[in-house]
């Protein structure tokens, strides 16, 4: 009725728990109350995923969980055992930059960069559901990620820029 | 924000769930999509030796209509489960509505109904849509199943009348002759933003001409409330603008807002007379009527 555990010397009770994170499967055994966030920043070293307000508003630690944009500070690491997890790490193929990434390079859609991981995997998640979005639908897509930079006009452009390159593509 | 130790559980089904609420009483907390739970241990505002994660709980997944019943929402479906839900959009497309207009896209993939309607927030936007359309509520114990309609779970702010040891299973509307539903909100920005002023409005009608209507208020009083004067005045009537405006005024001085950072109680009023009469005019599919043309929601 209940997932296995084994008592550290702490005890504190930890549980294994597996994960594939881009594309490779791994194995933790964690506490419950070890973060989504911190796992992948200090156990994987996948510091892209960035923290801000730690609570869900801000978006800066958002990852896909099963292809859905989730702030990755309001996930419990047990809770997401079993899933497939992409961060910012595992949008690129190899050496070639995802069409999104080349946009915002291409648009200026980056001032700090601290908003820009979560901005991407929302806007992946977005396209991968819509793939030629409206420029409210980008809206919307990426309200639940902050810029403090208040870099959103160059955000958008990017997004949308990055929905028609494909239709080029498909057009060649 | 550290989160204090705990012991997590993730049982399979409801009974299982419900014997580990009953083992562990004070000690344990129910861990649904965790949106309110977590950033409440992070504050440690609470600080529970267990966690029941509902996540492996197939059973309170999944949006149906069933024959004689209704249709019935898993408490574990989450905000954009029914935002997406086709079955909804269909058939009572306010509740996908109100579902979109909580928090942001990523609280919403993790949040659920469930969860919304224990935290039992004031302000929440599924409780007034959901009482509009006479909802009821399934809740799992020890000593069985027990039903209670929607409007009668709020006893206060964050406060239901679920029992430490009960899973909430389900959420049925049943069928019903409601001609249109809505649900409105007003908040301080379009995302991320608690409600303001939430109305929900259900009505049987024919054309404007209102056999009944259903009126719930939402972030204005200690729970969700109906607002059986208002209702009252637009039985049986003509919806006219004068006829709204009436009823909109009733709403207002039936509500009990508070003042706080987001809102004065006196705005907060005006803003239930504006919103009850958009509510009601949406629910009737008439054409809105906007007073200026300077608010967007």
């Amino acid at each position: 009725m209940t997932v296995n555990s084994i008592e550290g010397k702490d005890g504190a009770r930890r549980y294994p728990i597996q994960l594939m994170v881009n594309g490779d499967t791994y194995t933790f055994v964690v506490k419950g109350n070890r973060l989504l966030v911190d796992l992948l920043r200090k156990d994987l070293g996948l510091t892209g995923t960035k923290k801000g307000c730690e609570l869900g508003n801000c978006g800066s630690c958002t990852v896909l969980v099963d292809g859905k944009p989730v702030d990755a500070c309001l996930l419990l690491a047990v809770e997401a055992d079993g899933s497939e997890i992409t961060t910012i790490e595992g949008v690129a193929q190899s050496e070639a930059l995802d069409k999104l990434q080349d946009s915002f390079i291409d648009k200026a859609a980056i001032q700090c960069g601290y908003c820009t991981p979560g901005m991407i995997l929302s806007a992946k998640a977005l396209l991968s559901r819509i793939p030629h979005p409206n420029e409210q639908q980008v809206r919307a897509a990426i309200s639940g990620n902050l810029c403090r930079c208040t870099g959103y006009v160059n955000i958008i452009k990017a997004v949308l820029a990055a929905s028609q390159q494909e239709e080029r593509r498909v057009e060649e | 924000m550290v989160i204090s130790d705990f012991d997590y559980y993730r049982p399979s089904t409801v009974n299982e769930a419900c014997d580990l609420l009953a083992r562990f009483g004070n000690e344990a907390k129910v861990l649904a999509g965790g949106t309110d739970l977590l950033p409440k241990l992070k504050n440690e505002l609470i600080a529970p030796r267990v966690l029941v994660s509902l996540k492996s709980i197939s059973e309170i997944r999944g949006i149906s209509h069933l024959p004689e019943q209704g249709i019935v929402i898993g408490a574990g479906v989450t905000h954009n489960g029914l935002v997406n839900s086709s079955l909804l959009q269909e058939r009572y497309p306010a509740i996908s509505e109100a579902a979109h207009s909580m928090a942001n896209n990523q609280v919403r993939n993790l949040g659920t109904i469930g969860g919304n309607l224990v935290n039992a927030l004031p302000s929440a936007d599924l409780p007034p849509i959901l009482i509009a359309l006479d909802a009821f509520l399934t809740m799992t114990g020890p000593a069985g199943s027990r039903t209670m309609p929607l409007g009668e779970f709020f006893v206060g702010p964050q406060r239901s009348a679920i029992l430490p040891d009960e899973i909430l299973e389900k959420i049925t509307i049943p069928d019903q002759p409601t001609t249109g539903s809505a649900y409105i909100k007003f908040g301080l920005r379009r995302s991320g933003a608690l409600a303001v002023v939430g109305v929900a409005a259900g009505v049987v009608a024919e054309g404007a001409f209102v056999r009944s209507a259903r009126i719930v208020l939402g972030a204005v009083a200690p729970t969700p409330i109906r607002v059986r004067v208002a209702e009252d005045l637009l039985a049986g009537r003509e919806a006219t603008e004068e006829v709204l405006e009436e009823v909109g005024r009733a709403a207002a001085l039936e509500c009990k807002p508070i003042s706080d950072i987001r809102a004065s109680e006196e705005y907060r009023r005006d803003m239930v007379r504006v919103f009850t009469k958009r509510a009601l005019r949406k629910a009737l599919h008439l054409p809105t009527i906007r007073e200026g043309e300077q608010y967007d929601s």
